[in-house]
């Protein structure tokens, strides 16, 4: 290139960024919620009253070596080697040297993708056995709770867990149900085995706020005072978010007043009104349970009102009918591959709906919302894989296994620490005894922060909970992760 | 007409393609069945019966009928060709134990004809009063491979459910295959935890019904004499629907899940001379012995690892493997949340057996031959075999795998277009930034 035409394009550019950066200043659209002027709620209140104790188990450095390796980054690798050393993935490639001390697994015909996360589940909140004294999903006694958190309800002796964990979930989001407009938070979980909820929360991990479109509510509360309409749902989601910007509004008052060294009278707190204060500020992410295409374009509409955005739509069997407004609004769906027709709204499901948000340039994903596909999402992501490429798409297993762990890491706002095999994430990671994405194909080694938490080989290394430990062990039950 | 089904046979990329060009070419009248024979070429052929697997074999579909299966075979006069490539070529698919037919929406109940009212304590609601061959249900199950259901009642809150029929999936009027194929009672308990009854009511309940009819049965014209059996407690209806089943000609579906209500069930079967079969079976693999001892089979949903309740501790991925190894015939049902809409999910089902250690060949026979055998269809469905039905399926790869598909189906000789509702769907939102009409004019 002619140097003085390198260098004019540089000045171009240079003052280009300018110009961009003095806009993002002076246009205050442009920065979204949570501008310098604007106090964040978050900043004066404590958000996580039920912190995280999650410890990664003690680990050695650990080298898979000559397994083929889908990064979660449209890339695979094969014949290479993925080591982890203090919890972290701190090198991929090829011939990979191993530290001193390290384990060593052959992953020759092994496949190697970053951990499951299954961004939709009730385990612990609707565990096995489900019986009227295990019902804590949903707490249906008015149509908006935001006040209740599911990890208040969880139960982490729920078997389920481990049954995920052997299907290669290392992290999953459980959110209360669906019966409420407003259900309350959710919470992240790393799948670790502990006494405690605290102990399997994944550190760092933003709380969701579960919200519910469509026929639950409307079903749950027609003769329980209302909503008994699709417009009775969005006037309660309109009603809660303008109580909550006035909720904010006047503690924004009132820490400025004080601020300003004036005697201001402190306004009472409202643990509810706080989360959606919190969900104004961007600092809860709504996960938004919602189906129909029209519904999610009208949510869109009502998070605008407010000043919110909605992190994803799950269940959304219509996405594939709105997927350009999804891509333009930058919210996630969360679909199963052939879930349809329990309900009306799920009516129009088909099965490559995925495929088809995802040629769209939307942001496309699976989930379970069930104890027993959570243990399958591999073959769910195949069935979807599938559907697209006979239609046409040309979907690698590359790109789809992005489907089940760097999309829902990017909805849930972890996508920094986990989701993808890359370097300096933390190394939750399993490997698979052949492709994963055929019916055959099972977890050998499943690793949480390079801790090996479930080993197929292994019993001494499979997680059980108390729960199923005594039952019917003359028969032969074990119960545990492999069951 | 050869050009027309090598079209239709091949892959779904060149019809999508079609339909994305021009409005989308549905026809609204079924296919005629071929007119003239069908010759499917050099396919691997899973015959599920005495010839095993033929590899580079042929099937000649002739009259509805499977007319010879083979290699090398004769072209007859007119005969339509399909190269299978090599592919897989089974029977067609059946899934035991769904709603197909009697239910569109599982939630509106409208359109649902699955539950007997609970006055009817009813082994006399029948299914087949009310099979919808319209329904979307059935082509979205079809073009999946599946061309056989045992479509029957869901359950309700009283021991006897009523009547299953075997159906086919084809595109005619009358789908019933056969009517009166099991009548469905629950011998364990069932449905919530605070609304249900007790083992021993069951029991009590089941004992007294069975003992009404066989006395029914013994003297059925002394029905409306004083001290006849109209003073019994049971319907007369329901007497009359479990003749069949006192006499030992048409099965009890036993839904049971705890050990030991299969084995109560068996025990009592043996001794009563009963034919049952087992639903849910959850548990099986503790009683597998008795099941096999008894020749009772089960239908399983191979995918169940999880108590659901106290009664299913033992739920393990590995029950189709160990009941099977122990010589029990095992069948499998869909994925047992919604078993209608999830019917074409029964492939899946028997995949996930293999991979906890069921032999293929016996998982491919739980979904085509072992349940012709259990349901009383045998005789015409079940294996690539002549004389049989030619429900045939053609497959893109392993017909257990998830990612494959059918390029081609038949369901008594009539090729399937391989439409439903929601390849419609698809193909009217597939391109979603395309600029022009309104998506309803797609």
């Amino acid at each position: 290139m002619d140097p003085k035409r390198s260098h004019l394009l540089w000045a171009i550019a240079v003052l280009a960024i300018v110009a961009l950066a003095a806009a993002w200043l002076l246009i205050p659209g442009l920065r979204g919620s949570g501008s310098k002027e604007d106090v964040k709620v978050a900043d004066h209140f404590p958000n996580d009253q039920f912190p995280s104790t999650y410890k990664p188990l003690p680990s050695q450095p650990t080298l898979i070596r000559g397994a083929t390796v889908l990064t979660g980054t449209d890339k695979e690798i094969p014949n290479a080697d993925v080591l982890m050393q203090d919890g972290k993935i701190v090198a991929v490639g090829q011939n990979l040297k191993a530290p001193d001390g390290a384990t060593v697994v052959d992953g020759k015909g092994k496949f190697v993708t970053p951990g499951i996360i299954d961004i939709h589940s009730h385990l612990g909140v609707y565990p096995s056995p489900s019986n009227e004294a295990t019902q804590d999903g949903n707490e249906m006694v008015k149509p908006t709770t935001p006040e209740v958190r599911s990890e208040n309800s969880v139960w982490p002796q729920d078997p389920g867990f481990a049954r995920a964990l052997a299907g290669g979930v290392t992290a999953l989001e459980i959110l209360p149900g669906s019966g409420n407009l407003i259900g309350g938070r959710s919470v992240v979980l790393k799948n670790m085995p502990s006494r405690t909820t605290q102990g399997m929360k994944f550190p760092g991990a933003p709380y969701g706020l579960k919200m519910a479109c469509g026929e639950n509510p409307k079903r749950v509360y027609r003769d329980k005072g209302g909503p008994m309409t699709l417009m009775g749902d969005v006037a309660g989601y309109r009603a809660a978010f303008q109580k909550a910007v006035a909720y904010r509004d006047k503690w924004r008052k009132y820490w400025k007043e004080k601020a300003d060294g004036k005697d201001a009278d402190e306004p009472e707190r409202d643990i509810g009104l706080e989360t959606l204060a919190l969900v104004l500020d961007g600092t809860i992410r709504v996960q938004m349970h919602c189906y129909r295409g029209d519904q999610m374009a009208t949510m869109i509409d009502v998070a605008k009102e407010f000043g919110f955005h909605i992190a994803a739509f799950h269940h959304a069997t219509e996405a594939y009918k709105v997927a350009d407004i999804l891509r333009e609004n930058n919210v996630c769906a969360v679909m199963w591959a052939d879930w349809w027709g329990f309900k009306m709204e799920a009516y129009d499901a088909v099965p490559e709906g995925i495929a088809l948000v995802d040629a769209a340039r939307a942001c496309g994903m699976i989930h379970s919302d069930d104890e027993l596909g959570i243990q399958r999402l591999n073959q769910e992501v195949a069935k979807a894989m599938a559907a697209g490429r006979r239609i046409g798409l040309p979907i690698t297993r590359a790109h789809a296994v992005a489907w089940m762990t760097r999309n829902p890491a990017k909805a849930l706002g972890i996508l920094d620490k986990v989701g993808t095999i890359e370097t300096g994430k933390m190394a939750d990671v399993v490997v698979w005894n052949g492709d994963p994405f055929s019916v055959y194909t099972l977890t050998d080694k499943v690793y949480l922060d390079g801790a090996l938490v479930f080993d197929r080989g292994n019993p001494a290394i499979s997680p059980r909970s108390d729960f199923e430990l005594g039952q019917m062990p003359e028969r032969g039950h074990t119960g545990g992760a492999g069951q | 007409m050869k050009s027309i089904l090598l079209i239709a046979s091949a892959t779904l990329a060149l019809s999508v393609t079609a339909f994305a060009q021009s409005p989308a070419p549905v026809s609204s009248q079924p296919l005629a069945p071929a007119n003239g024979p069908v010759l499917i070429q050099h396919g691997k052929i899973y015959t599920v019966g005495a010839a095993g697997t033929i590899n580079d074999g042929d099937v000649l579909i002739e009259n509805g009928k499977v007319a010879a299966v083979g290699q090398n075979l004769p072209v007859p006069d007119g005969a339509t060709i399909i190269d299978a490539k090599g592919k897989p070529v089974t029977p067609g698919l059946m899934a035991s134990y769904t709603q197909l037919g009697i239910e569109e929406v599982e939630m509106v109940n409208e359109t649902n004809d699955t539950k007997a009212d609970q006055d009817l304590d009813s082994a006399a609601f029948d299914v087949a009063d009310a099979i919808n061959p319209n329904s979307t249900l059935i082509p979205i199950a079809r073009i999946a491979g599946v061309t056989r259901s045992l479509t029957a009642p869901v359950m309700g809150s009283s021991v006897f459910y009523g009547q299953a029929a075997v159906i086919d999936l084809g595109t005619g009027h009358d789908l019933i295959d056969k009517r009166h194929a099991a009548v469905l009672v629950t011998l364990g308990p069932v449905g919530s935890d605070i609304d249900r009854g007790t083992r021993p009511d069951t029991w009590a309940k089941f004992r007294e019904v069975l003992d009404d009819a066989r006395e029914y049965w013994a003297n059925r014209a002394g029905y409306h004499r004083p001290g006849g059996s109209r003073d019994q407690r049971s319907a007369r209806i329901d007497l009359e629907a479990l003749g069949p089943v006192v006499k030992g000609e048409e099965p009890l579906l036993v839904h049971a899940e705890r050990a030991s209500d299969i084995r109560q069930a068996v025990r009592y079967a043996t001794a009563n001379h009963l034919k049952i079969v087992i639903l849910g079976a959850e548990e099986g693999w503790m009683v597998a012995k008795d099941l096999a001892d008894a020749h009772v089979p089960v239908i399983i949903d191979a995918q169940h690892n999880l108590p659901n309740s106290f009664s299913d501790i033992g739920a393990t991925l590995r029950n189709a493997a160990r009941m099977d190894a122990a010589g029990v015939t095992v069948t499998f049902m869909p994925e047992s949340m919604n078993p209608a809409q999830f019917a074409r999910t029964i492939a899946q089902v028997a995949g996930n057996a293999v991979a906890y250690g069921m032999p293929w060949d016996h998982a491919l026979a739980a979904i085509t031959k072992y349940p012709a055998e259990v349901w009383g269809i045998a005789d015409h469905y079940g294996t690539l075999e002549g004389g049989k039905d030619a429900d045939v399926v053609i497959w893109d790869g392993d017909p257990l795998e998830v990612t494959s598909a059918p390029t081609a189906v038949f369901i008594k000789g009539a090729q399937i277009p391989l439409v439903s509702r929601q390849t419609m769907l698809r193909d009217r939102y597939r391109h979603i930034d395309k600029k022009g009409l309104p998506f309803a004019y797609r």
